[in-house]
């Protein structure tokens, strides 16, 4: 068991210039025990690289994802996690059992079944992004008028959020899941979502339609202000983690035009990508040993995903895209009881999303060099914040 | 043969299941995992041990016999 500390390194590992996952994982992979990080707050943390470590992190029930215990990395600058005071419902930052309750609420209606039924309604809106970039012109920005959109469009009317407030969410969010926010920005978006969507449910509570909210209030399992915090939630984990994930796969499509159509593509792009690397927090509520390190009680943890995606021991030539590898084991979607809720409507819009984008327009290119496209390294979650493109 | 037991207290209805081996598992109303029937055959069962691995809540187990 190793207990010293090691020299601490730098946190977030995002750079301009610099690959992604940061080439830094690979080396600590090797480590014995874990490494050592002090996050921009000052909060010191313990990094978790390993695929096998991962899970464990993220099944062991000394391990909490609640950021009231003492020693939660809620540190700035690196998204953060609310809790229940400030947003109550937002249930990931929850353990079981109080989580069970929020989780089986939703989860009949993100089944893979529920998903398929909404295969028709997705390619509309996808179909309908097609029609308006190729009737403004021959180039776009593929985020913003596509990968951004159409799960922006989806989840608003998954859950009854008006189309016409996209800017105010899609603009809140994304002050959210900037690294360089200060935490009076992160506060002032959440708190306007809250409201926002407090509003929202009031007037749905007086006029409902059909609508996840509508059948969430006729339930009556949640109370409204939990409600305002899942609406939340999902709304903003519907869309930018979404958009990333298809506009980083649209340009590693365009160089491996032979996986197009492929479904294991969209599998293997989910680990090669693993936008949520830096999502997952947790702390030590009791004494635990992880990967052969003592992690103490009120100790953070990060579990890192991309990390755990391209370990080498599971898979093979992990930096390279190939999706004739069996991808299923990856965690990009975390592992355990906070696994993503949205995982299999995700599949199915990046699935839609790329078979009908390189059917119907055959010619798209990359408008800039590949070297050129902005990346997200002030971001929580890894992405591109441009992709323009011509046809 | 294999025979496969699931815990319903434990499943969190991530659907992982239903997405590796769609002819042995399923989701009832409430997301919650079903087994439609044990797998006859090796590619079957080679997906049944796949869904056990991934399963997030460890919530299936697949044994030999």
């Amino acid at each position: 068991m190793t207990t010293t500390d090691r020299c601490p390194v730098a946190f977030p590992l995002r750079r301009p210039g610099q690959s992604f996952p940061p080439p830094e994982y690979q080396d600590f992979r090797k480590q014995d025990g874990l490494v050592r990080t002090t996050l921009p707050s000052g909060v010191h943390v313990w990094l978790v690289t390993r695929h096998e470590d991962v899970r464990t992190v993220l099944t062991d029930p000394r391990i909490s994802s609640n950021p009231s215990h003492p020693g939660f990395p809620r540190a700035a600058k690196t998204g953060g996690v609310p809790s229940q005071d400030e947003v109550p419902g937002w249930f990931v930052a929850l353990d079981p059992p109080e989580h069970g309750r929020f989780r089986k609420t939703l989860i009949p209606e993100f089944t893979v079944r529920k998903v398929r039924e909404m295969r028709p309604a997705i390619q509309q809106i996808v179909d309908e992004r097609i029609d308006a970039m190729l009737a403004a012109g021959n180039t776009a920005d593929l985020i913003a008028d596509f990968a951004l959109s159409v799960p922006s469009l989806v989840i608003s009317s998954l859950l009854g959020v008006p189309n016409a407030d996209r800017d105010f969410f899609e603009t809140k969010t994304r002050v959210l899941v900037t690294l360089t926010s200060t935490d009076e920005q992160r506060q002032a978006a959440s708190m306007a979502l809250l409201r926002y969507l407090n509003r929202l449910i009031t007037i749905k509570q007086k006029r409902p339609g059909d609508d996840l909210i509508s059948q969430l209030l006729a339930e009556g399992t949640l109370s409204k202000q939990e409600l305002s915090g899942v609406s939340m939630l999902l709304l903003i984990a519907g869309h930018e983690t979404t958009a990333n994930n298809i506009g980083l796969g649209v340009v590693t499509l365009l160089s491996n035009p032979r996986w197009i159509g492929d479904e294991r593509a969209v599998e293997e792009l989910l680990r090669y990508y693993s936008v949520a690397d830096l999502v997952a927090f947790r702390v030590a509520v009791e004494d635990v040993e992880i990967g052969g390190q003592l992690i103490k009680a009120g100790e953070g943890i990060i579990p890192l995903v991309a990390a755990a995606n391209h370990d080498g021991t599971v898979f093979d030539r992990p930096d390279e895209f190939d999706p004739s590898r069996s991808a299923r084991s990856h965690v990009a979607f975390g592992y355990g009881v906070h696994q993503c809720l949205g995982q299999n409507l995700v599949r199915v819009e990046m699935d839609i999303a790329y078979r009908t984008l390189f059917e119907r327009i055959p010619t798209l290119e990359l408008a800039v060099p590949v070297e050129e496209l902005p990346l997200k390294y002030d971001g929580v979650l890894y992405g591109l914040h441009a992709l323009p493109v011509r046809w | 043969m294999v025979h496969i037991s699931v815990d319903t207290e434990r499943c969190v209805g991530a659907g992982q299941c239903v997405l590796s081996a769609p002819d042995v598992f399923d989701q009832d109303d409430s997301g919650i995992v079903l087994v439609l029937e044990e797998p006859a055959d090796e590619p079957g069962r080679e997906a049944a041990r796949q869904a056990g691995l991934i399963c997030p809540s460890q919530a299936i187990t697949v044994k030999e016999s």
